[in-house]
């Protein structure tokens, strides 16, 4: 039996029972959709953290305190308080690390704004006056908050737009005194609403100059992280060198796997994140791998039903000279095809579900979210889709193939 | 007229059925010949072993002992893919029950079992024509077998029988399922084909009429040979059209 037979009797044996073939792949078309879709949109989510995480400039370096644990018995949280003032200023100097634009310690909080009678939970963000040229933070009314503020540890807030909302409403905040944890500060700013796909959300940030955040709000004296940034990417790497060496010095730290902070650049954030999200798209392919699974499982059933009910056409084909392998290469074939069908409509329709979710996202949320067409979903989709036709297929074929041309004849 | 050799040679031929607890005997040992070119009626009545003897002889099934020689070859020793192979080119079958594949023309039917052959495909269509016309449905060339009666559906398979060009057809019951008229041009068909093409026919019947078209009639009972004889007064389709 030539090939291009072989391929037109399988073909033939689908298409002559159109209504099951279908049903049969519909297991496999959800699981491979569902594959598509998960690599796809895991695609897309990955290029906006990314492009969110990059937006803040490769040139960043944070230090974090504490360092990451390396087990359950690590106590690293014990040193959340390890980054002080004099580490800012060891960092400043530049015979230290010479490469350092700027060094900014900040500090984060929690606590609830009032105005008049409006009360909003709102984060507390305390920063240097770098913190809107880095966010690239510009206020639409009022100006942001000044170095000499930071200095003089003034009593002046930049609110969000959703902060904003609740305290004021409509009204213009700039000069009105609003009330954290029992102490009056001044609105001398608000921001712009920043989106809601945004990374970093200052919508219902109040934000502040550190110096006052630590000393009338919070009562600490440590930072929470201290961001810094170079002159060029090129520096990053001896930066966070020089980081790392000159808070060893002032904490007096002599080996490093004792380090009681964590120089995290830009792109080692961006790696991370790729990392989780990777993870997470793999994770919920084998998910979706399941629907495949039982999508195989419905194709032996059918398979094994068709064969059955098929047993005068094998028969009949015995008798008139195939041979157990040309019956077994027929029904394996039917197998392979109906699969690969159902994985080609899978990825089609898993592609076209990820494009329209894309354009809803951009939309919708107004977010920069992109398609992406996942050319490894789509091959792996391919592959695995035909792989099941044989792995399921195989024990149909071979039933098919063992069957006696008499005892299949004779079947009414 | 020198005598033609011959095509079967069947020698104490048996087959045992066992379903694991008891042995049902089918075919206790049977022997005769069949020459080429003859026409041979094997009857009986039912459990009397014929269907079990034509299986055997159309390679469908293995006997549990005996001797069996097809053409010359000593067939019981044959691989499964061998016997495909001598099924495929040297033995055309007619069952009952037609046995066409549903929601398929006519032609294509016919061409099934060049499938699994080596003929070579730019032949296939001429040779499956040939063969339609030679059973008179050269007009239901392109008809679904849904669209044919009964007697035309016997005759596509006969033409299916045909195509591969055998030495031998096997006939199980072939006007079984048929009106007395339909049969009556089905084994006018039969037997044309013996006579003109010299095809060697081995036709399974259990009714008198239908098995007195061939020339000699084998009578099976409980799995043994019961008669083995001429006919004498020989039915030709064309007699029958006349009475």
């Amino acid at each position: 039996m030539t090939y291009r037979h072989l391929f037109k009797t399988s073909l033939t044996g689908l298409t002559t029972n159109r209504s099951r073939s279908a049903l049969t792949i519909l297991g496999i078309v959800i699981g491979i959709t569902a594959i598509m879709l998960v690599i796809s949109l895991g695609g897309g989510a990955q290029a906006l953290i990314l492009g969110q995480v990059q937006g803040l400039g490769t040139n960043t370096i944070a230090i974090i305190p504490g360092r990451e644990p390396t087990g359950p018995s690590d106590v690293s949280a014990l040193y959340s308080d390890s980054l002080k003032i004099k580490d800012v200023q060891a960092l400043q100097n530049k015979a230290n690390v010479p490469d350092l634009k700027f060094v900014m310690p900040t500090v984060f909080g929690a606590g609830t704004a009032a105005y008049e009678a409006n009360a909003y939970q709102v984060s507390v963000f305390g920063a240097t006056e770098r913190l809107a040229e880095i966010f690239d933070l510009t206020p639409n009314r009022g100006e942001f908050f000044t170095s000499d503020d930071v200095l003089s540890r003034t009593d002046v807030v930049v609110i969000g737009s959703k902060v904003v909302e609740h305290l004021f409403g409509s009204d213009n905040p700039v000069g009105q005194k609003i009330k954290i944890k029992g102490r009056n500060f001044k609105v001398v700013g608000t921001l712009p609403p920043t989106g809601g796909g945004s990374l970093f959300n200052f919508d219902s940030m109040t934000l502040m100059p550190y110096t006052t955040a630590q000393d009338y709000l919070l009562g600490i004296k440590y930072f929470n992280r201290i961001i810094t940034q170079t002159e060029t990417d090129a520096q990053v790497p001896a930066a966070a060198q020089d980081i790392a060496r000159t808070l060893r010095d002032s904490h007096n730290i002599t080996d490093p796997t004792k380090d009681d902070f964590t120089v995290q650049t830009q792109q080692d954030l961006a790696n991370r994140l790729s990392t989780i999200t990777g993870a997470l798209t793999w994770f919920l392919v084998a998910v979706a791998s399941i629907a495949l699974f039982v999508g195989g499982v419905g194709i032996m059933n059918i398979m094994l039903v068709s064969v059955t009910e098929r047993t005068r056409e094998i028969g009949l084909r015995k008798a008139l000279g195939a041979t157990d392998k040309d019956i077994l290469s027929q029904f394996l074939l039917e197998a392979v095809l109906l699969t690969a069908i159902g994985g080609l409509v899978g990825i089609i329709l898993g592609a076209s579900l990820a494009f329209i979710i894309a354009i809803v996202l951009s939309k919708g949320l107004g977010v920069n979210w992109q398609f992406i067409f996942p050319w490894n979903g789509a091959i792996l989709g391919l592959v695995v889709s035909g792989l099941i036709g044989l792995i399921f297929g195989g024990y149909p074929a071979s039933q098919a193939s063992k069957k006696s041309p008499i005892e299949a004849l004779r079947y009414e | 007229m020198p005598i033609a050799p011959n095509i079967i040679e069947v020698k104490n031929l048996k087959k045992a059925y066992h379903d694991g607890v008891t042995e049902t005997v089918a075919l206790s040992g049977v022997t005769f010949n069949v020459r080429k070119g003859e026409f041979v009626a094997i009857m009986g009545p039912s459990g009397s072993g014929k269907s079990t003897l034509l299986h055997l002889l159309g390679l469908l099934d293995t006997p549990t002992s005996g001797h069996y020689s097809f053409n010359g070859k000593q067939v019981t020793s044959y691989s499964g893919d061998e016997l495909a192979r001598i099924r495929n080119q040297e033995i055309g079958f007619v069952f009952q029950s037609f046995n066409l594949l549903a929601r398929t023309t006519v032609l294509e039917n016919v061409k099934l079992p060049l499938v699994y052959s080596h003929v070579p495909e730019h032949e296939w269509d001429e040779r499956a024509t040939k063969a339609i016309e030679a059973v008179g449905l050269g007009h239901r060339i392109g008809h679904y077998q849904a669209e044919l009666s009964g007697g035309e559906r016997q005759r596509v398979a006969i033409a299916r029988a045909l195509v591969t060009d055998p030495e031998v057809i096997f006939a199980d019951e072939p006007t079984g399922n048929l009106d007395s008229k339909s049969g009556k041009i089905v084994m006018s068909i039969i037997q044309k084909l013996n006579e003109k093409e010299g095809k060697t026919i081995v036709l399974i019947t259990h009714e008198t009429s239908t098995a007195e078209h061939s020339e000699r009639i084998i009578r099976l009972m409980d799995g043994e040979l019961e008669s083995d004889r001429p006919v004498k007064n020989r039915l030709t389709a064309d007699d029958e059209y006349i009475k």
